[in-house]
């Protein structure tokens, strides 16, 4: 867009928009616009040609409709925490910030539900609820902040998700808004609803398909009682069979953790949790339920321990010490952000029997690319998060650090894995897309976008790589270990 | 145990298809043909695609070509002492796996242990251009593109040809108890839903004819514990009992009128429609048989937050499933022209026409 016409057509939206809202909610001034320009993914910026904070479904309707009549791109928004860019602002696009859509609804304590605004913080949720001896049970580390709008469209998950399942398995009905501006409610009060699951569908889609404006979600009861083991190894390969071992004796515990010893030591300087600073890896594994059955679990998990070799096992005696056994974890990318100027997550899932190979791979790829990486993961479900440690006021360090954390998601596919296990693929992960996925499928993506948002206007260029990108990609690169134009003779 | 690819041919058959513009009737081991709108087109049999192709038990990951029977699957996962959580009916010998994730049926375990759909990791289908892809995976966490795989479950072979799926097993329990008690209809709803509000090993809750019955499972500590708080009688032949509940196979269910299922909120009161209703899903789902109008039966149900189908019986040709809402009914279609534009997949198993 010329740059005469750019500013004609933002002025004219500009004046629309304040039909629909009132004035300070439309944000147009660029020191307004400079606390949007980035998600938590900070090494991508961009500031928003427009700011609308809307605070019922009816604006955003009309917001929506008045886009879609002038081909403007939109970008939902919750608290910002996303780490792929997915919440990243359009630079001829409205950014729509659902902070002020910040009520809990009701509670249903018979129905053992919630109905709930999407800018409500994921952990106001459980603590709404706490006397009611429920909770909500997804919950990412960036729970005090993160807003349920954010966890659908990215379909979170957290420490108890192996257990107690992710944002996917734990909501019943979203009330939508489509980019055309109408509304549609997706999922039932009831357990299931008629026709396709389209709950599924918009869980995890990354803000493209549609606007939430309304979720409900499911509560769990709050287990009587919960304990948890820590366990020192010497080694992150026998570490990985103790988890191997301890679900294969048949015991799903509600957390299962693990980190390497770059991370214990970053921790234990910052919290000091009290975790063996000499331990290779070091495992956290919790165990709910009625008083005995934890007794009894505690008993068999610190068996297998033993037999798997742990060279340090301690059992949590009270709230307390439990409580700060996790807070090592919990504070494990603040801890890490404390020793390196800059650290970049990597989200990478894989089988769990592969645990021993993908690490030695990311420490030869930690020395060929020279930087440092820590390593804290989801044990029980195989999600690493290796933290690649940088300093970004380096000419070149942060294009080495992507390329290093883009070697490590196509490790992770190489060994029948994924790309992205909880933080979505945003902007961050489009390259690694086009390795994990044939382009027939890519297509398929794209017609599902379609089917949606027909116009492509809500969250454009976000999550699926167009096919063009990708033709490019793969002819630069080895495609699931076949190289390009393998039709052409090599000598 | 038998294992076979024919995915070639049910590739090469769909995309003759789709060149062709002529139907298809998926058929799995034929046994939920009473479920659905009336199917049309020639029939594209997928049960020779047999096999399991990857398990680990360690990994709680079982992956399964379509074709593989239900029973063989089920088999294979208690020789390592873990089960499919939701419970699948199986409603004949034949039922294939492919025939489970179409329909999507759940058995009583489902409020507790979670959904066909919520089991699902990743699939492998052929679209109705005859393209086979793959989404989801083989981990317990994937949120790289839209997730295709749910989508496959319940669409009744609508949107794609499964050849394979991926799903997430659990352990099975150390011990199962049933206790039952004697109550009116009102009092187990309530009874039921405040039993759910806390943490009991519940697997299951039912009740019909004023009895409640309430299957307890998980650790012997737990289990024992649970069974004192709760109380009732123990009931010692309750594992069939509950098989015929998910098989259907109950005295109940062998009334002549249509059945109807509801699916509602579970603490939802006694619903007062005339017929005999059977109480599953801690209140979730209810059986319901009988001859009231469709029209006046829905809108009752909807009332309550839920919708009604068709499960049985009754006109084949009319509107088995929930009428949807114009733009719900607007987003399916699309979907639906996004996976199989010529519509040559199961037309009409789900609305008319489509
Ligand atoms: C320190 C830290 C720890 C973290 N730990 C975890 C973790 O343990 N597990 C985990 O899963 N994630 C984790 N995350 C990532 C992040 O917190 C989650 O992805 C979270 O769900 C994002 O929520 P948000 O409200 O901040 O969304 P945003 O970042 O604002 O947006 C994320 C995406 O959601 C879309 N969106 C937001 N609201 C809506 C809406 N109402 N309707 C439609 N689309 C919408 C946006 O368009 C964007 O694509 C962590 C992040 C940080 C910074």
């Amino acid at each position: 867009m010329l740059q005469a016409e750019s500013r004609r057509v933002r002025g004219a939206l500009i004046a629309k928009l304040r039909d629909i809202l009132p004035r300070q909610f439309v944000l147009t001034e660029a020191e307004q616009l400079r606390p949007y320009e980035c998600d938590g993914l900070t090494a991508y910026r961009q500031l928003p040609w427009i700011v609308v904070l809307p605070s019922n479904s009816e604006e955003v309707e009309k917001i929506l409709a008045l886009c879609t009549a002038r081909g403007v791109p939109v970008v939902a928004r919750g608290a910002g925490t996303g780490l792929s860019g997915g919440a990243l602002p359009h630079p001829h696009g409205v950014l729509l910030s659902m902070t002020r859509f910040d009520r809990i609804l009701s509670v249903d304590r018979a129905n053992r539900t919630a109905c709930v605004q999407p800018g409500v913080r994921n952990i106001a949720i459980s603590e709404k609820v706490e006397s009611l001896g429920l909770y909500y049970a997804p919950d990412p580390s960036s729970q005090i902040a993160c807003s349920i709008g954010g966890n659908v469209a990215e379909n979170s998950g957290g420490v108890h998700c192996l257990k107690y399942g992710l944002t996917v398995h734990n909501l019943l009905k979203l009330e939508v808004v489509l980019m055309s501006g109408e509304s549609v409610t997706i999922g039932a009060d009831a357990l299931d609803m008629p026709g396709y699951d389209l709950l599924a569908l918009m869980t995890g889609s990354e803000g493209m398909l549609g606007v939430v404006t309304e979720v409900t979600v499911r509560l769990l009861p709050k287990p009587a009682v919960a304990r948890v083991i820590l366990a020192a190894f010497d080694d992150l390969a026998v570490a990985g069979n103790a988890v191997a071992a301890i679900i294969g004796a048949g015991i799903i515990p509600a957390g299962l953790e693990m980190m390497d010893s770059p991370a214990i030591l970053a921790v234990e300087d910052f919290v000091h949790a009290g975790y063996p600073r000499d331990a290779a890896a070091l495992l956290l594994c919790e165990l709910d339920g009625t008083e005995s059955e934890v007794e009894a679990g505690i008993r068999e998990v610190t068996g297998i321990l033993e037999l798997q070799g742990a060279t340090e096992i301690r059992v949590a005696t009270d709230e307390a010490e439990r409580q700060r056994f996790w807070s090592g974890r919990k504070n494990a990318f603040p801890a890490v952000g404390r020793i390196s100027p800059d650290y970049y997550c990597i989200d990478g899932t894989i089988p769990k029997k592969r645990l021993g190979e993908v690490l030695t791979g990311i420490s030869k790829l930690s020395n060929e690319y020279d930087l440092r990486v820590a390593n804290v993961f989801h044990a029980g479900d195989g999600n690493l998060h290796p933290l690649i440690l940088y300093d970004g006021s380096q000419p070149g360090a942060f294009e080495r650090t992507e390329a290093l954390g883009g070697k490590i998601l196509e490790l992770c596919i190489a060994v029948g894995g994924t790309i992205t296990g909880e933080h979505g693929v945003g902007v961050e992960k489009l390259n690694q897309m086009c390795v994990q996925f044939e382009m027939p499928e890519l297509d398929q993506f794209h017609a599902i976008k379609k089917a949606f948002d027909p116009a492509g206007l809500l969250n454009p260029g976000k999550a699926v790589p167009t096919l063009s990108r990708c033709a490019e990609f793969n002819a630069m690169h080895v495609h699931k270990g076949r190289l390009p134009f393998p039709e052409l003779p090599r000598f | 145990m038998t294992s076979a690819d024919i995915s070639a041919e049910l590739i090469s058959t769909v995309a003759d298809a789709f060149e062709r513009g002529t139907a298809l009737e998926i058929q799995g081991g034929g046994t939920k043909q009473f479920y659905g709108r009336r199917p049309s087109g020639s029939l594209l049999r997928v049960k020779g695609h047999q096999g399991i192709v990857n398990y680990e038990p360690t990994e709680l990951v079982v992956s399964v070509r379509s074709g593989t029977r239900l029973s063989e699957l089920q088999q294979i996962l208690a020789e390592a002492q873990q089960m499919l959580g939701f419970e699948a009916p199986a409603f004949g010998a034949d039922a294939t796996v492919g025939g489970m994730v179409a329909c999507g049926f759940s058995g009583p375990a489902r409020p507790y242990h979670g959904s066909v759909r919520d089991a699902v990791l990743g699939v492998e289908i052929i679209n109705g251009r005859g393209q086979q892809l793959r989404f989801g995976g083989e981990v317990i966490k994937n949120v790289a593109g839209y997730d295709a795989s749910r989508l496959m479950v319940g669409a009744m072979g609508t949107l794609g040809v499964v050849l394979q799926v991926s799903f997430k097993v659990l352990p099975a329990p150390e011990v199962t108890m049933t206790r039952t008690f004697e109550m009116s209809e009102l009092s187990a709803l309530e009874q039921m839903n405040i039993w759910a509000g806390r943490p009991l090993p519940l697997s299951a809750c039912a009740f019909y004819a004023d009895r409640l019955s309430v299957r307890l499972c998980g650790s012997g500590d737990a289990v024992l514990a649970a069974g004192r708080e709760i109380g009732g009688d123990e009931e010692h032949d309750a594992i069939t009992w509950w098989e015929s509940l998910r098989e259907q196979a109950l005295p109940f269910f062998a009334q002549e009128e249509p059945l109807w299922r509801l699916s509602v909120p579970p603490a939802t009161g006694p619903m007062n429609l005339p017929g005999d209703c059977l109480i599953d899903w801690g209140g979730a789902q209810r059986w319901l048989f009988c001859e009231y109008s469709a029209a006046a039966l829905r809108q009752v149900v909807r009332d309550a937050g839920g919708h009604a189908t068709l499960f049985r019986g009754g006109n084949r040709d009319g509107e088995i499933f929930e009428p949807l809402q114009s733009v719900q009914l607007r987003l399916q279609r699309e979907l639906k022209r996004a996976f199989d534009p010529r519509s040559i997949l199961n037309p009409g198993r789900m609305v008319e026409g489509w």
